[in-house]
C-alpha cells in the first residue's frame, strides 16, 4: 500500500494520505541532533521543509531553533511517526528523537 | 523534480478552479474526495479560500483583495453583511465577537468560518458589488497594495491609482499569468511618504522624475522639466527569515508603459523562478542568485520591445511612512485631499472590526464623506472625501471612540498577524494577545516627551504577515519553556523601518515568555527615556547601541499583566473555546 505524504501550506503540515497529521509549534527534544551541541536539543518546530520515509517510519527534515541554546537550522532527518497496516502514529510529542542517517523522501 | 502543488497546478489551476469549486459547494464538503483533498485545498487558495487549521475542518478563510486597498462607496456595507451573515462559526472571539472582519497589512480584508456551501452565493454578492476574491491568494499577482489614498493625496507626485487599476484589470484572470512559481506582491506608489512600501514587495514602482524630452512633472535644477513616472524595484520580502530589500534595476517607466514591464518581469519570474523548491521560489531569491543588472538586462532583451530607461530621481529622501521620524509615520488623524476636503484615518487596534461596526462605519462614510472607505498597510480604515465642515461632528461620532482618529501610541502601532486561532503556521497566538498587550501599556507606560508614535507589530511566525521586522518593537513566535513547562514565548527585535534608508529590526532578545513581554517593553522605554539623547528617535537609539546593550534594555519581567494563553494554543481547536480540546472540536459543517 502507498502511503502519500506531503509538506503543504508553506511548511506548516505534514499531511499523510490527505490528512494533516503532524504540525509546527511543538517542542520536539532531540538526541544527538546535527543542529547544535546540546545534548538534548529542545527545538521549537517552526517549519517543515521536507518529508520522507524509511521502512515504516516517517521522517522530516525541519527548520527549527533548539531554545536552550539559540541554535537555529535544518535538521536532518528526524522521525515523526510510523504508518502501520495503512494508518499513520505519530510519535508522542514529547518522546526523545533520534535522528536518523538518511531517506530517500 | 516538480513539486507536488506544481503537479496539481499543471492539472487544474487558475480560472478553471472556479468550476469545480462551485461543484464541490453544491455537493457539499464531504463530496471532496479525500485523496484529492490537498490538491483542491492547495488550488482553492487561487480564488481567496485558505482551509482553516486543523480542529476547524471544513471551515475556511476567505480573502477579498481591495487592489490598493480602496472600497468604493457601498463596497463595504456588503462586506459588513457578508461577514455579519456568513462569518460565524462554532468559535467564538472573546473580545471580538462572532462575527469579524480582517483588514490586513496587504490592504485585503479576511473573513473566517466560512462554509463551501455559502461560497456560490458570497462570490455572487461580492461580485455584483465590484469585489472579489480572485488570485487573494495562491501563485500569482495579488492583492496590488500601494498609498491608499492615491488619487487624492496632498503629498502625492503622481497618481498611481489608474496604473493599479489598468494592473488588476490586465493581471487579474489573465491565463499567461496565473500560475507562477510562488505569490507575487505588486506595490505602486505615486506619493512621496513611502506608504506603498515598495522595499518589501516583489516588485514595486516608486515615484520618480526623469528628463525624457519634456513632459509633466518636477523642475530640475537648470530650469527643465521632468516627467514622472516610477522607478523600478524587484525581489522584496519579509518571509522565512531570509528578509530582503527590493533592490533597485536601474528602470525608469512612465506610467503608460507600467502594465508592459510589470507584465514583462512576471513572466520573468513565471519562466526563471524555481518550481522544484518552494522555499526557494520567491523572486528575491532569483535577484540574490543573478544579481540586479541580469534581472534588468533579461527583461531588456526578453520581455519588453521597447528600450527601457535608466533610473529616474526618486524622492526616496522624503519618506516617512514607518520610518519613525515622526512625521507622517501613518495614515492615522485627518489628513488634506488636493481637493481640499480631507481624509481620515482610523486605528482599527490588530486590524479586527466586528460585523456590526463594519456597517456602522459604512454608514458614517455615506454620511460624512462620499461612502468611500480605503485601507492602509497598517491594518487601519480611512474615510475619505470628509468636507472641513463636517470634521467635528465626525470626530464626535460614538463609533470613533472605538476606532480613533487620534488614539494612543500602543493602539496606534499595533500590528497583529491572524496567529493560532486559525493560522496552521503561527507558532503563538496574536491578535487577543497584541490587545491586551497594548491595553496594558497604554495604562502602564508614558513614551517620553515628543515620541508620539510607537510601532509594536506581533508575527506569529517566521512568515511575517505582521511585518515584524520593520517596526520600533518587533515580536515574532517563539516556545520556551518557564519552570520547566513549554510556553509561548516571544523574540524581540528593535528598530526597523522604512524610508531611504530602511532597514530590519534586529533580533536583540529571545524566547521570552509571552507574560513577561509588556514588562520587557515597559524597561526597554524607560532605559531609552533615560539615555536618548534630546530629541532622538527610538530608531536612531537603537541604531547607536549594539546588540548586547539593548538586549540589556530588555528585560523581561512578570507584571500584573495576565496572559491567559501562555498554553500550547495550538494543541486546542479554538484557543478561546470552553471546551478547547482537540478532541471537543465540531465536526465539519453539515452541507445544507
Amino acid at each position: 500500500m502507498t502511503t502519500r505524504l506531503r509538506v503543504l501550506d508553506d511548511g506548516a503540515w505534514i499531511s499523510v494520505d490527505d490528512d494533516r497529521k503532524v504540525r509546527v509549534s511543538e517542542l520536539w527534544r532531540l538526541d544527538a541532533s546535527d543542529l547544535c551541541d546540546c545534548a538534548l536539543t529542545d527545538l521549537v518546530v517552526e517549519n517543515f521543509q521536507a518529508v520522507g520515509v524509511d521502512g515504516s517510519t516517517v521522517e522530516a527534515r525541519v527548520y527549527g531553533q533548539c531554545i536552550a541554546c539559540g541554535e537555529d537550522g535544518t535538521t536532518g532527518w528526524i522521525p515523526v511517526g510510523r504508518v502501520h497496516g495503512g494508518s499513520f502514529a505519530e510519535i508522542d510529542r514529547d518522546a526523545v528523537r533520534r535522528p536518523t542517517d538518511c531517506s530517500d523522501g | 523534480m516538480p513539486t507536488d502543488v506544481e503537479n496539481w497546478k499543471s492539472e487544474v489551476y487558475g480560472n478553471e478552479v472556479r468550476d469545480r469549486l462551485f461543484e464541490f459547494a453544491e455537493a457539499g464538503f464531504d463530496s471532496i474526495p479525500d485523496d484529492e483533498r490537498d490538491a483542491w485545498f492547495e488550488r482553492f487558495k487561487w480564488w481567496g479560500l485558505y482551509h482553516q487549521r486543523n480542529g476547524q475542518e471544513g471551515y475556511f478563510m476567505l480573502r477579498i483583495g481591495t487592489p490598493n486597498g480602496v472600497l468604493e462607496p457601498g463596497q463595504l456595507r456588503v462586506v459588513g453583511e457578508i461577514a455579519d451573515e456568513y462569518a460565524r462559526g462554532p468559535g467564538t472571539n472573546p473580545i471580538f465577537g462572532g462575527a469579524y472582519a480582517d483588514f490586513t497589512t496587504r490592504q485585503s480584508i479576511q473573513l473566517h468560518w466560512i462554509e463551501l456551501s455559502d461560497v456560490p452565493a458570497i462570490f455572487e454578492k461580492l461580485e455584483a458589488n465590484g469585489l472579489s476574491t480572485q488570485q487573494a491568494c495562491g501563485d500569482s499577482w495579488r492583492n496590488i497594495v500601494g498609498n491608499p489614498v492615491a488619487g487624492k493625496d496632498g503629498q502625492e507626485v503622481v497618481d498611481a491609482w489608474p496604473v493599479i487599476r489598468e494592473l488588476n484589470e490586465t493581471f487579474k484572470g489573465n491565463d499567461d499569468h496565473a500560475n507562477l512559481p510562488r505569490k507575487w506582491k505588486v506595490s505602486v506608489t505615486g506619493s512621496a511618504d513611502g506608504s506603498g512600501q515598495g522595499d518589501i514587495n516583489d516588485l514595486a514602482f516608486e515615484p520618480a522624475y526623469k528628463a525624457v524630452g519634456g513632459g509633466e512633472g518636477g523642475v530640475d535644477n537648470d530650469g527643465s522639466e521632468d516627467a514622472v513616472g516610477f522607478n523600478v524595484r524587484v525581489g522584496g520580502g519579509l518571509s522565512r527569515n531570509e528578509p530582503r530589500l527590493a533592490r533597485d534595476i536601474d528602470v525608469w517607466v512612465p506610467p503608460e508603459k507600467v502594465p508592459a514591464v510589470a507584465g514583462g518581469l512576471s513572466a520573468l519570474f513565471r519562466d526563471n523562478g524555481d518550481r522544484e523548491d518552494r522555499y526557494n521560489a520567491r523572486i528575491k531569491f532569483l535577484v540574490d542568485e543573478w544579481g540586479p543588472e541580469a534581472v534588468r538586462e533579461t527583461l531588456q532583451d526578453e520581455y519588453v520591445d521597447f528600450e527601457l530607461e535608466t533610473a529616474g530621481r526618486d524622492v526616496r529622501e522624503e519618506y516617512t511612512y514607518n520610518t519613525g521620524s515622526g512625521e507622517r509615520n501613518d495614515l492615522i488623524g485627518v489628513h488634506d485631499q488636493k481637493d481640499g476636503r480631507n481624509f481620515v484615518g482610523l486605528n482599527v487596534l490588530v486590524g479586527r472590526m466586528g460585523a456590526g461596526d463594519v456597517l456602522e462605519l459604512a454608514d458614517l462614510a455615506d454620511e460624512y464623506g462620499s461612502g468611500e472607505v480605503r485601507l492602509s498597510q497598517r491594518q487601519n480604515v480611512i474615510v475619505t472625501d470628509v468636507p472641513d465642515d463636517a470634521l467635528d461632528a465626525f470626530r464626535d461620532e460614538p463609533l470613533l471612540e472605538h476606532y480613533s482618529p487620534s488614539p494612543s501610541p500602543f493602539m496606534r502601532g499595533s500590528v497583529a498577524c491572524t496567529g493560532t486561532e486559525f493560522c496552521s503556521l503561527s507558532i503563538v497566538e496574536t491578535k487577543n494577545r497584541q490587545v491586551r498587550f497594548a491595553r496594558w501599556l497604554k495604562a502602564n507606560v508614558d513614551l517620553p516627551g515628543g515620541v508620539d508614535e510607537f510601532h509594536i507589530h506581533l508575527s506569529g511566525c517566521t512568515a511575517s504577515c505582521a511585518q515584524p521586522q520593520i517596526a520600533d518593537v518587533s515580536l515574532r513566535g517563539m516556545k520556551t519553556r518557564k519552570d520547566g513547562d513549554p510556553v509561548e514565548a516571544l523574540d524581540v527585535g528593535l528598530g526597523g523601518g522604512l524610508g531611504d534608508e530602511p532597514g530590519f529590526a534586529r533580533w536583540v532578545t529571545q524566547r521570552v515568555p509571552a507574560d513577561e513581554v509588556p514588562g520587557a517593553i515597559a524597561n526597554l522605554i524607560e532605559g531609552f527615556a533615560a539615555e536618548r539623547d534630546e530629541d532622538e528617535s527610538f530608531r536612531a537609539f537603537v541604531a547607536r547601541h549594539d546588540d548586547e546593550e539593548l538586549d540589556a534594555l530588555v528585560e523581561p519581567k512578570e507584571t500584573d499583566y495576565e496572559d491567559p494563553m501562555l498554553h500550547n494554543t495550538k494543541r486546542t481547536w479554538y484557543p478561546y473555546a470552553e471546551n478547547d480540546a482537540m478532541e471537543d472540536a465540531p465536526p465539519a459543517p453539515a452541507d445544507d
